[in-house]
């Protein structure tokens, strides 16, 4: 069964994948709503702002959907126990982000200066919660999170929610946030001229410093605290629940896949020049490159989790022993063998068509153009 | 132990939110199909009106759409966060499906919608008529994939249970997609959604030719919607009976439910037209018959039956029987999966694990070997789904069904005769149709997924192991926030979509006060002229 191996190795990069489209194309759209308010101080300049984004934080949001999708089809488990543990940090997740269709649907439809600043705190609140609860469930994933299971699967959840909001949760979800202004800032210089885009290139500017300070903060932390480290369990290859191992914690656990593959520090390390570079390059004017350039850090600090963690991927810190690996928790080789053909068949597809309708709808929008436009948001 | 109060909670959480979204969805279907009908013509023949209608109905179904976008995240979100057993008991099948929809036909609506809206002015006219039709096929595929999943809770083809995993997985993917109940169940659908868009456009055009505004646009745009209705309507009624046709032979006792029969009869078995079910005496307190016309309208033919309440019951003891041996074994089996044993035992009983289970809740501290046969008959009375609610809620499905059809083919005669703005009395009832496909789907939702029950996944998975384990407080929590912000919603989408429909297509806009600039959001909403 070393096909099986494989493919289990192959959807936990996919999953890595998964999250940094998401990071990166949803992150950019939260971005701008976090810092809708501040970079735009006219409504027609938030109109500037929200119109940049407007042919595409629908198709954006998919990567979000596609995630969630994909982590049920590919890691049953893990969407089981995730989804229904972290049940109210979820909720607070998804009702901030199905207010947000509505704020870009519905905030320009009526004249009224009421109407659009209400709108425009929901799309802030639908841009900053998401964003900051998805950094704290990574965080919660590196502290490993209190679940344990029958003996027939089912999961019991024994903490309670205000223990999820915890000091290095609120930290990775800071870090989350910070990132995300930085991509959605670097988003709207390259797209727009004038007030906006100077106050936008100076929020690039601070929240990437930040992100980078947030960065080293929670990797020294990760250094010291409780990692889980895999005693002994069946074989990676073989079908098999996760009441068949054994599971040790120790402190500075999460570095010793560094510690065995040196080359691997190059992910944490690479996010400081990126980050630097980028920066440079917004004080440059060249925003475009300034968010490729912060795009890869958000691919660099999924990758220092990831490459922290393997083969664990929601730890319990309940029950050690029952932790979710890559070995444990995957679909059948089955499941993973047709997800692998529709996604070899799709991705491209989907890349090769959003960077189209990128590439129509390129160049700087204006005060004027969204003034004229009865499509513009 | 999940309490009951939990489940139930779990269980409106679900279908409220799901009745929700599928308010927006068959209209969003249909709609955009429409659309692109209308911008064909608007692209093979140049005339200016035939944009305009593309451009006046493509911001109503904005404003529906951004309403089912935004309540689909729930359902996505929704299986791991209440039915977490249901998500990783069957999420080897079931996510698949959900997987794929987001990968081939969720980001192509998504992306192109974006297109369609922004992209009148950069994209040449060729280029936005393939644009808008990749939107239409995209809602298309995405009820397919969907539906495609609800068809494995029906109807579980293609799946077997892995004692190894504890769970059940994928054993053909082709059996999964190409299921019967599956693909009659999209057609059905699907088309229920065109059923609905064209009732939607054509009561709104009767509302513009009543005031005498737009009538050029309304009555044209009437008109394609009377003949796209009355060919959905035709086709949503003749998929609609093929599928009561595979599913009586996948679930019979929905059948049964749909139908209100108790006791066994020989054929040819009279039809109830109306009746009062009592589930607690297991009999129609009164019934009104039509004589040979069930075993017709469901077998097709004069000499067959369909089975009721009564022997399916004794059926289902003897499954529940049967499985009983296979829940013990496959307990063994989590402690050692090489008891060989054990392995024997569950292979022999392996095919009533599903009743196994169902039985497994009335077991004290859920030990399935202190189980009476008390809790045998309970278990098997609670395969009978909940009748009454069926019953109607399917006799109010066809009976709208009908109406519609009726309706259509009265609306196709006057449009073609160029009358139909003058039938003042017609206008008025096409109006008042607005509502009648929304309950129709809705009512058709509730046929399919409460005659289901007692199952998430029909034999195979019991709908009371399938939630996940919270609080009644969380769930009180959970199903307070999502009523609040439901109304909200639902009143801001009336507010915002009654406006739109008020101002029309072609008013010029209003100033806006405040020293906001002109035009520019009002003009979106009104769907002003280009020209």
């Amino acid at each position: 069964m070393e096909a099986y191996l494989a493919l289990k190795i192959l959807w936990w990069l996919l999953l890595g994948v998964l999250l940094m489209g998401l990071a990166v194309m949803v992150g950019t759209d939260m971005g701008v709503g976090t810092i809708l308010r501040y970079v735009g101080r006219t409504d027609t300049e938030r109109r500037v702002a929200l119109n940049i984004i407007g042919p595409h934080w629908d198709g954006n949001q998919v990567w979000f959907i596609l995630g969630g999708g994909a982590i049920f089809a590919a890691w049953p488990l893990i969407y089981a126990t995730a989804f229904s543990g972290l049940y109210v940090v979820m909720l607070l997740l998804l009702w901030s982000m199905i207010i947000r269709p509505l704020g870009f649907e519905y905030r320009s439809k009526l004249p009224s200066q009421r109407w659009r600043n209400g709108w425009d705190w929901v799309l802030f609140v639908s841009g900053f919660v998401p964003m900051l609860v998805f950094g704290a469930a990574m965080g919660n994933m590196l502290q490993g999170v209190p679940f344990h299971f029958s003996w027939n699967l089912t999961s019991y959840y024994t903490g309670s929610f205000i223990t999820l909001f915890n000091p290095f949760a609120i930290l990775c979800g800071l870090l989350s946030v910070t990132l995300a202004m930085y991509v959605g800032a670097a988003m709207i210089t390259n797209r727009s001229e004038g007030a906006i885009y100077r106050r936008a290139r100076e929020v690039a500017t601070w929240s990437g410093l930040v992100a980078l300070l947030l960065f080293t903060v929670g990797g020294i932390w990760v250094s010291v605290m409780q990692g889980y480290h895999l005693v002994q369990s069946p074989d990676p290859a073989s079908a098999q629940t996760p009441l068949q191992q054994v599971v040790e914690l120790a402190p500075g656990a999460w570095l010793a896949n560094y510690r065995g593959h040196g080359a691997l520090w190059l992910i944490p390390a690479s996010a400081y020049p990126l980050m630097l570079i980028g920066i440079g390059a917004l004080r440059r004017g060249w925003s475009h490159l300034a968010w490729w350039l912060g795009a890869l850090v958000w691919i660099a600090v999924i990758g220092t989790v990831g490459a922290a963690m393997f083969p664990f991927m929601m730890p319990s810190s309940a029950e050690p022993s029952q932790s979710l690996t890559v070995w444990n928790a995957s679909s059948s080789v089955h499941t993973l063998a047709w997800m692998t053909g529709f996604t070899a068949v799709f991705m491209p597809l989907i890349i090769w068509y959003t960077s189209w309708a990128f590439w129509v709808m390129r160049g700087k929008v204006s005060t004027e153009q969204v003034e004229s436009d009865h499509h513009a948001y | 132990m999940i309490s009951d109060t939990v489940v139930e909670l779990s269980r409106w959480q679900f279908a409220a939110t799901a009745l929700y979204h599928f308010l927006f969805v068959p209209l969003t279907l249909g709609l955009a199909f429409l659309l692109a009908a209308m911008e064909t013509v608007y692209v093979t023949t140049g005339r200016q009106i035939y944009k305009d209608m593309a451009q006046f109905w493509g911001k109503l179904l904005l404003i529906n759409f951004a309403l089912g976008v935004a309540t689909g995240l729930t359902m996505e979100f929704e299986f791991g966060t209440n039915w977490s057993f249901y998500s990783s008991f069957v999420g080897d099948i079931f996510g698949a499906p959900l997987a794929i929809e987001g990968l081939m036909a969720f980001f192509m609506e998504s992306t192109f919608i974006g297109l369609m809206v922004f992209g009148w002015e950069r994209l040449s006219k060729a280029q936005h008529l393939i644009v808008t039709y990749l939107v239409a096929l995209g809602s298309n595929l995405s009820a397919l994939w969907i539906l495609v999943a609800n068809g494995f809770m029906q109807d579980p083809k293609g799946a077997h249970f892995n004692p190894l995993t504890m769970r059940m997985e994928l054993s053909s993917f082709t059996d999964l997609i190409f299921s019967h109940d599956a693909q009659s169940k999209f057609v059905h659908t699907s088309i229920a959604g065109y059923v609905t868009a064209a009732i939607f456009v054509a009561g709104i055009s009767a509302y513009y030719m009543l005031r005498k505004r737009h009538v050029e646009l309304a009555k044209r745009s009437f008109r394609m919607a009377a003949l796209f209705g009355v060919l959905a309507t035709a086709g949503v009624i003749t998929l609609g009976d093929a599928l009561g046709f595979v599913g009586g032979h996948a679930q019979p006792t929905k059948l049964a439910a749909m139908e209100a029969l108790w006791k066994t009869e020989s054929a040819p078995m009279a039809f109830n037209v109306a009746a009062l079910p009592s589930q607690t005496q297991q009999r129609n307190l009164w019934a009104l018959q039509v004589p040979a016309a069930l075993s017709i309208l469901v077998t097709h033919s004069l000499d067959g039956t369909v089975p009721a309440a009564d022997a399916l019951e004794r059926q289902a003891a003897e499954r529940i029987r049967g499985g009983i041996p296979a829940v013990e074994a496959l307990k063994r089996l989590s402690k050692s999966p090489t008891d060989a044993a054990a392995m024997a035992q569950f292979k022999a009983h392996e095919k009533d694990l599903g009743y196994g289970f169902l039985v497994q809740r009335y077991a004290p501290d859920l030990d399935i070997s202190k189980v009476t046969d008390a809790d045998i008959r309970k278990a098997a009375k609670d395969t009978i789904p909940l009748v009454w609610v069926i019953f109607w809620a399917f006799r109010i499905m066809v009976g709208f069904g009908l109406l519609m059809l009726a309706y259509f083919i009265l609306a196709v005669i006057y449009t073609l005769r160029n009358q139909v703005q003058d039938k003042r009395g017609f206008l008025y009832l096409a109006l008042w149709m607005i509502p009648v496909p929304f309950i129709a789907c809705e009512t058709g939702w509730l046929v399919a997924e409460i005659g289901r029950q007692p199952w998430t996944v029909y034999e195979v998975l019991p709908t009371w192991m399938s939630a996940s384990t919270h609080s009644v407080a969380y769930m009180v929590f959970s199903l307070s926030g999502f009523v609040v912000l439901y109304s909200i919603f639902i009143a801001i989408e009336m507010y915002l979509m009654v406006k739109a429909v008020r101002q029309g297509p072609d008013e010029p806009a209003p100033s806006l006060g405040g020293g906001m600039p002109h035009a520019g959001p009002a003009g979106a909403l009104l769907g002003r002229r280009e020209d």
